[in-house]
């Protein structure tokens, strides 16, 4: 048996993402071998071989991976699963673009977003926006699957595993263009340890960034927000947290004036403790919270950062 | 350009699912259904390619760009319906490949391959997700069998010649991409806000023509390939506490939830 996990990296680090496919990968069983693709990724094929419990990394290195476009990424991958009887991709938007393609080309049925292994073709993964647990067994040959990050631990360091240098395949159909990524000092939201995520309630980006990101800034957490909160332009798209974007599981998750769709609650409900903070005693956001504040968020956050500032020193 | 667009037959998004209780799958019977929400995104957006935006200055979106949407979808009888929505909204003509169970997206894209391999569209716009299974797969795998590019989580759609642009919705931001035509689009919830249809048009879609067709005369077998073992509800949350005032939030986040 061996797996090949598809590396989480931005060329210059390896996310922490990568680990807990590893995880995954060695939950299956066997050699688990990690592929770094991208431009100048010298420095997170480096960061991958010290994964502990990898075997070796494949490294390929060149101008059509530096964006990890789904079509070079196919060429370079579905060529490679010869040698694998797994390939695991995480379950964020560059694993979700990419495992499909490769899936098709391999004529195997993906499984997406496993939340646990349970043997080698075996796996749990949720649907209906978390409201059912399926568990499937797999009958091809070969398991595709991406893996919900946040469902496992990470694998530790210590590792020191060779790097070999694989060829980087030619430019497909599509060609990058351009990006609009934004800097932040925060923690990023998909493994943030704490998350602030503001709602439809802000009403305006002014007041988000206003009430929503001190409190945060406090916290050392990420942001994140509902859709309603994206779609009406008080946040980036990037911040939504729910069944159609991230899947968080921070230590603590506050909730500012979020209603708790199911949709939302996709995205959260495996975090440790959950704060809600909504005027509507019977908002359902309050069946999941552990703790509940019905409150006006305009009183309730400055107060809160006063009480928080006395404790966190 | 035509432009296929396909359509899933969902549980209505504003519903809670039930599991059964022999743990077989989920219970629908008598629930509401309705267009995945994310394929009613991918029929405005085609829609919106044809008519053009003759009341919004600047507008990316130009008349004509597209000539004939044909909407597809795969499933039950009643997956007519889901097309006729498509037709009220403003596509032009249906086509059913009749299925009478859960059909995996693997085997979706191979029926939706043959279907382009017939029809020859220059673009197929999908949801990027159906809200029901959460796969997210079929749009990528169509464009891996056919060999085209992808364009997944668009936020925004721009023809321009033999190419499209494509802004898709990354982690990280937004990534504009590319694509030679013909393309593979997947949909995100920020591309448009899909119309309601107008009750002439609904009448008007009565008349719009649906082939039905089944699996076979595409030759593709739907056989699925992973084993359902069993379908649990997830495990419950312990409802909280509700706290009077911050103070207490706070000492119970410090002393009682040691997450501070
Ligand atoms: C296909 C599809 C996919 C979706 N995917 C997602 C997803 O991934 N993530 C997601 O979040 N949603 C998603 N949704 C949307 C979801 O159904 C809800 O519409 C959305 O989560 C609501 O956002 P909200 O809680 O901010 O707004 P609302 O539901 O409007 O809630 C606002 C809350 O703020 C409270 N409030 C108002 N004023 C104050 C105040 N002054 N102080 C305190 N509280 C106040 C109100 O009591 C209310 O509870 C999806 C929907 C569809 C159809």
């Amino acid at each position: 048996m061996a797996v090949l996990v598809i590396a989480t990296h931005d060329n210059a680090s390896l996310k922490e993402a990568t680990s807990k496919v590893v995880s995954a990968a060695a939950k299956i069983g066997g050699d688990v071998d990690v592929l770094v693709a991208g431009e100048n990724a010298g420095a997170a094929a480096a960061a991958a071989a010290k994964i502990a419990g990898v075997r070796k990394v494949l490294h390929a290195d060149g101008g059509t991976l530096g964006k990890q476009l789904a079509e070079p990424m196919e060429a370079l991958i579905a060529p490679l699963a010869a040698g694998y009887d797994a390939i695991l991709f995480a379950a964020d938007t560059s694993g979700k673009n990419i495992a499909p393609r490769v899936a098709a080309k391999l004529d195997v049925m993906q499984v997406s977003g496993v939340i646990d292994v349970l043997g080698p073709k075996t796996f749990v993964r949720t649907i209906y926006a978390g409201n059912a647990v399926l568990t499937v067994e797999s009958s091809d040959p070969k398991i595709v699957a991406t893996v919900q990050p946040t469902a496992f631990k990470a694998a530790g360091e210590g590792g020191s595993a060779a790097v070999e240098s694989i060829a980087a395949p030619g430019a497909g159909k599509a060609t990058f263009v351009g990006e609009e990524i934004a800097k932040s000092d925060r923690p990023e939201l998909a493994g943030a340890k704490r998350v602030v995520s503001g709602g439809r309630a802000l009403g305006s980006a002014e007041e988000f960034q206003k009430v929503i990101e001190p409190l945060a800034d406090l916290l050392g957490a990420a942001v994140g927000a509902s859709r309603a909160a994206v779609d009406a332009g008080y946040a980036p798209n990037d911040y939504q947290v729910g069944q159609t974007g991230k899947v968080v599981a921070p230590e603590l998750y506050v909730a500012v004036g979020i209603s708790g769709a199911i949709q939302h609650l996709a995205g959260m409900k495996d975090s440790k403790v959950i704060v809600a903070i909504n005027k509507d005693e019977d908002a359902p956001i309050f069946q999941v919270a552990d703790y509940g504040l019905v409150a006006d968020y305009k009183a309730a956050v400055p107060e809160l950062e006063g009480e928080l500032k006395k404790v966190l020193g | 350009m035509k432009v296929l667009v396909p359509v899933k037959r969902v549980l209505d998004y504003n519903l809670k699912v039930k599991v059964k209780a022999d743990q077989t799958g989920v219970d629908l019977t008598n629930l509401k259904m309705s267009m995945n929400p994310f394929c009613e995104i991918a029929v405005e957006e085609a829609i919106r390619h044809k008519e053009g935006q003759p009341n919004v200055a600047g507008s990316h979106y130009k008349a004509g760009t597209v000539t004939e949407i044909v909407a597809v979808s795969i499933g039950p009888d009643q997956a007519q319906e889901t097309i006729r929505t498509a037709l009220a909204m403003g596509a032009d003509r249906g086509i059913l490949v009749k299925v009478d169970h859960e059909v995996e997206p693997l085997a979706v894209a191979k029926i939706l391959k043959a279907v382009v391999d017939a029809e020859q569209p220059q673009v197929v716009i999908l949801g990027k997700q159906a809200i029901d299974d959460d796969s997210n797969q079929t749009g990528q795998m169509l464009a891996a069998l056919l060999g085209w590019p992808q364009g997944t989580f668009a936020s925004k759609v721009e023809f321009a010649g033999s190419k499209v642009n494509v802004t898709r919705e990354v982690d990280g931001g937004l990534q504009t991409v590319a694509l030679d035509l013909p393309a593979i689009i997947t949909t995100d919830l920020r591309l448009n806000e899909p119309r309601y249809a107008s009750l002439p048009n609904i009448m008007k879609a009565k008349k719009k023509p649906i082939d039905v067709k089944t699996p076979g005369d595409f030759g593709v077998n739907v056989a699925p390939r992973l084993k359902v073992v069993k379908v649990t509800e997830p495990p419950k949350r312990q409802g909280g506490v509700k706290v009077k005032t911050v103070q207490e939030l706070v000492d119970k986040l410090k002393n009682e939830a040691g997450v501070l």
